[in-house]
């Protein structure tokens, strides 16, 4: 059922927060932007009047998969955040505008709201070419998302490509394609990684700055440890086979089809950090693992260079047990392979420990 | 019909129209035209403006990984790429897949069919039709009636909930906040549906919003996510298990198929009772204009999909065949194989051929990138404000079959099997035609009628529905070929790269939402050594070749005229009908080009 658009004090009131808490919010939402006690009562009136958060969200070298994850948005729904939660004002993909008119729509948001809107980047700059390789009207793409990012209040890099340069900055980066952290040095950035980001991690991170006025809090390479700092194998629900040491061994084997552990046919999950075997997919539905492909480890950095998708992950030297994501999080892989190994030991050893107990 | 296909034909005299970013598409495009004193489209120049060269990326590494770097061509058409790369794997290693595994692949290719053509229509295409200012003024209880008239069955049709879609915009609208909409055109003449029905299509906007995300589901379950399912060589990694130990944690079970059969039954029910009709509405509405045929009335291309039969070309729901100089009474076989009839060319394109090739087979591509601007570039090579197109202009290649510049996607599809006495195919066409002519009066033939703008966007409702219709017939085949004892989904006789001969070469094909697409690649020692695709928008949005055969974006443009040049709701609409991907049309190969490190980790 359609709902009437409301204000954001609207809405939260409606969730049953005081005039008092709305106001502390406010404050926090000052502070959080960096623009100080003063500017609370102008955020206050902003919010109990028809004020969106404007959001500005540009494309760079990428293949649109973080827009169409972000439209498949159940909770909330991609229809509500974009009529009653946000004002996209600038996005090449959905605008009704083209052309010159779609520039100017960008100048204005960008002119009106100096300072307050949310950058969103999808891809990410190529710098060959003099920037050329990704050009947005007659001019580099790299020209626009700087020109975004210095009067925004806050950058969200979304997915693989703006987070870490993806597939197009997998060796030998023919275009020389960065992320964007590389070439926007003076403003927050929360990466928000995958090829694509779970839908509902994308709203999620906008719902939760919105809500609770403050950027979520970032592990050490600028993701939100609200969703990335457990690996998917942490609450894989195979997990239990690969303590078992129950594998596939073959694809379509007697294990595949009893749903057994895929480390051995290379899954990535032990060293991938994302929410996939907790928020799982499309509303929850299921996720790779589930679906019985080995986690290609699409949310890591760089993971087009770390061998294979079918490589088992072994046979590295020994790097740790059971480390969170700030401790291994520049490790590549096959560093972290070696936990994997290691912890398979461990597991190991447990199961002999409680030999009966299953299989 | 008089249709410019060539350089000579055109006129660049007129007035000069820029529009960069074209929005509502995938990637990054530009589109240039002239327009003459009575603000008609003389000349047009499409140019695809970025370029990210995946293919020199894949160049040493293991085929069964390439899917998934392809994949990442495009999230949009997301998996079409992935497929088409497994099966040029497995040509060139020859591996047949179990039929299972070619029914799930097939019903994961149709449900990004459906997908894609729903939200091309309502959430890339519709705003060129469609005016959502203009639904404020609707009368809701008119809507109403509207709905009930054009589509009997579709629950939503009350005065009420048209009136609550109506206030939320309206709301939307006053907080002065346009979002999406800013800056739209929506005062501009162009813009031709009464109120009403400008308010069921902003209600069937919504819809369709909420709905997409359910049909890609079908993905979730057989490739555990969308956008971006995994697929695999010689295969499927679903692994089937209805009743046996452990069947509730296995990818495909009785829950996981009723779940997707519902899936298929809603798509259904959306694409019959809203899309089409809707499709057919507009079409009535906009019965005068006729415009952006272009290529379609002349020369088409399909490398056909869907078999019936696997393995079996014949059996293809939607057949091969090139159609060239307006001639539907020959379709032309089609080899992918062939040298002589794919060949790319690049003399308007920002690459260089080595010793100053002309046109080259995908399987000896080169591409060695060459940013430069022709002499008579308004603008400086970093501020482009008018393009030079005659010298090199845009990072798409020109594609041609036997020298042809081709249309490919739905409308191409459609014409090949209507002409090739495809009977569901001519069912629906000739259903929809007569249901046209009937509405607005007129008598028009097909060949007046499909190749247009209208046309392409008719085509493409079909084709969503054909793939809806068909995907209850796989599902129904998947459960019954289950039931008869098999539950084969790999075929893992040749997973082990040691059992590949030294050195081979394959092709895939598929028909992607966007039209015609192929993979070609060589395999040596185990890696790859060449990779190549040609994508639908690289035919469709080719710039000239030599020849000055201009493609099919340029064609469809001419002698379309503009109600106000300076909003370009007439370019959009022509270029939009052919839901361009630029992402996917810009790619690059270099037989000999950088080698890249070792990066295994073994």
């Amino acid at each position: 059922m359609p709902q009437s658009i409301e204000t954001f004090y609207e809405v939260m009131r409606r969730q049953g927060i005081t005039r008092r808490s709305f106001l502390k919010y406010c404050s926090l939402t000052a502070a959080a932007l960096g623009l100080g006690p003063a500017f609370a009562p102008r955020i206050a009136h902003a919010m109990e009047t028809k004020e969106r958060t404007p959001v500005i969200w540009v494309h760079g070298l990428e293949c649109t998969c973080c827009s169409e994850s972000f439209i498949r948005s159940a909770h909330p729904l991609v229809k509500d955040v974009v009529l009653s939660m946000i004002s996209l004002d600038y996005d090449d993909t959905l605008m009704a505008a083209a052309g010159h008119h779609a520039e100017a729509a960008l100048e204005e948001t960008i002119q009106k709201y100096k300072g307050k809107y949310i950058l969103a980047v999808e891809g990410n700059p190529p710098l060959n070419e003099d920037g050329m390789f990704c050009i947005v009207g007659g001019k580099p793409f790299l020209d626009q998302l700087k020109h975004a990012a210095k009067d925004a209040a806050a950058v969200i890099a979304w997915g693989s490509c703006a987070s870490w340069g993806c597939v197009q900055a997998a060796r030998p980066n023919p275009t020389q394609a960065v992320p964007i952290h590389k070439v926007i040095t003076d403003k927050p950035i929360i990466k928000v990684p995958g090829c694509p980001p779970i839908a509902e991690v994308m709203t999620g991170v906008i719902t939760y700055m919105l809500t609770f006025g403050r950027l979520p809090e970032l592990d050490r390479q600028g993701r939100p440890k609200m969703f990335y700092s457990q690996r998917i194998h942490d609450k894989c629900y195979r997990r239990p086979h690969f303590d078992a040491g129950q594998f596939v061994e073959q694809w379509d084997d007697e294990s595949a089809r009893k749903g057994y552990c895929l480390y051995k046919v290379g899954c990535k999950g032990p060293t991938t950090y994302n929410a996939c075997s907790t928020v799982r997919w499309n509303e929850g539905t299921s996720f790779p693992i589930q679906a019985g492909h080995g986690c290609i480890g699409c949310s890591e950095d760089g993971f087009w260079d770390k061998g294979s998708f079918y490589d088992r992950l072994s046979n590295i030297p020994q790097f740790g047990i059971e480390k969170n994501a700030d401790e291994i999080g520049m490790a590549v892989a096959g560093g972290v392979g070696a936990a994997v190994a290691a912890h398979a030991a461990v597991s190991a050893i447990k199961r002999a420990q409680h030999k009966g107990d299953q299989e | 019909m008089n249709t410019p296909m060539n350089e000579k034909d055109l006129d660049n005299s007129g007035r000069r129209i820029v529009v960069d970013p074209v929005t509502r598409i995938e990637g990054h495009m530009r589109c240039e035209v002239n327009v003459d004193e009575n603000n008609v489209i003389r000349n047009a120049v499409s140019t695809g403006t970025m370029w990210r060269g995946l293919e020199v990326i894949l160049k040493g590494r293991d085929p069964r990984d390439a899917w998934a770097f392809v994949e990442r061509i495009c999230g949009v058409c997301t998996g079409t790429h992935a497929l088409t790369s497994v099966r040029a794997v497995e040509d060139a290693l020859g591996i047949q897949i179990p039929l299972n595994a070619h029914l799930i692949r097939h019903l994961m290719d149709k449900t990004l069919q459906v997908h894609d053509h729903i939200v091309h229509f309502y959430h890339l295409h519709a705003l060129d039709w469609v005016n959502p200012v203009n639904a404020l003024k609707a009368d809701p209880v008119g809507t109403s009636e509207l709905q009930k008239m054009v589509s009997p069955h579709h629950p939503k049709s009350s005065p009420g909930y048209f009136k609550d879609v109506q206030t939320r915009l309206k709301k939307f609208v006053e907080t002065g906040q346009l979002g999406l909409f800013s800056n739209g055109y929506w005062d501009n003449p162009a813009y031709k549906l009464p109120p009403e029905a400008d308010l069921m299509a902003v209600a069937h906007y919504l819809e369709a919003l909420d709905l997409q995300k359910d049909i890609v589901k079908i993905h979730t379950i057989f490739g555990g996510k969308n956008p971006h399912p995994n697929f695999m060589v010689g295969g499927v990694a679903c692994a089937i298990n209805i009743d046996g130990v452990g069947a509730s944690g296995a990818p495909v079970n009785m829950t996981s198929l009723n779940f997707v059969l519902q899936r298929i039954q809603e798509a259904q029910a959306f694409t019959k009772n809203v899309y089409l009709p809707d499709v057919l509405a507009v079409a009535g509405i906009y019965k005068d204009w006729l415009h952006g045929g272009g290529l379609a009335s002349q020369n088409v291309l399909s490398y056909g999909t869907y078999q019936k039969v696997p393995y079996d070309k014949s059996s293809e729901l939607l057949p091969a065949g090139a159609i060239v100089n307006g001639n539907w009474n020959e379709v032309h076989e089609v080899d992918v194989r062939d040298p002589e009839q794919i060949k790319e060319f690049v003399d308007h394109s920002w690459y260089t051929y080595e010793g100053g090739k002309k046109g080259l087979h995908p399987w000896d591509g080169e591409t060695a990138p060459k940013f430069e601007l022709g002499p008579n570039t308004v603008g400086t090579r970093t501020n482009i404000k008018e393009i030079d197109e005659s010298a090199k202009y845009s990072w798409i290649k020109a594609p041609r079959w036997k020298g042809h510049a081709m249309e490919v996607g739905p409308l191409a599809r459609y014409i090949v099997a209507y002409v090739s006495g495809k009977e569901y195919v001519q069912e629906q066409v000739n259903r929809s035609l007569s249901a046209f002519n009937q509405n607005t009066g007129l008598d028009l033939g097909l060949k007046q009628f499909l190749p247009s703008t209208l046309g392409r966007t008719l085509a493409r409702a079909l084709e969503c529905e054909l793939c809806v219709d068909t995907m209850l017939d796989d599902w129904h085949q998947l459960v019954g070929n289950i039931k008869n004892g098999d539950s084969s989904t790999a075929n893992v006789e040749k997973w082990d790269p040691a059992s590949w001969p030294k050195e081979a070469m394959g092709v895939g094909t598929n028909e992607a939402p966007r039209g015609a697409l192929g993979h070609w690649i060589k395999i040596k020692d185990g890696k790859i050594e060449n990779y190549q695709a040609i994508v639908p928008t690289t035919w469709n949005g080719s710039p000239r070749d030599a020849e000055g055969n201009i493609g099919a974006f340029e064609a469809a443009l001419m002698n379309t005229p503009m109600e106000r040049p300076d909003e370009p709701v007439e370019i959009l609409r022509t270029l939009h009908s052919f839901d361009p991907c630029l992402a996917c049309s810009t790619h690059v190969m270099s037989a000999d080009g950088q080698e890249l490190t070792k990066v295994k980790i073994r």
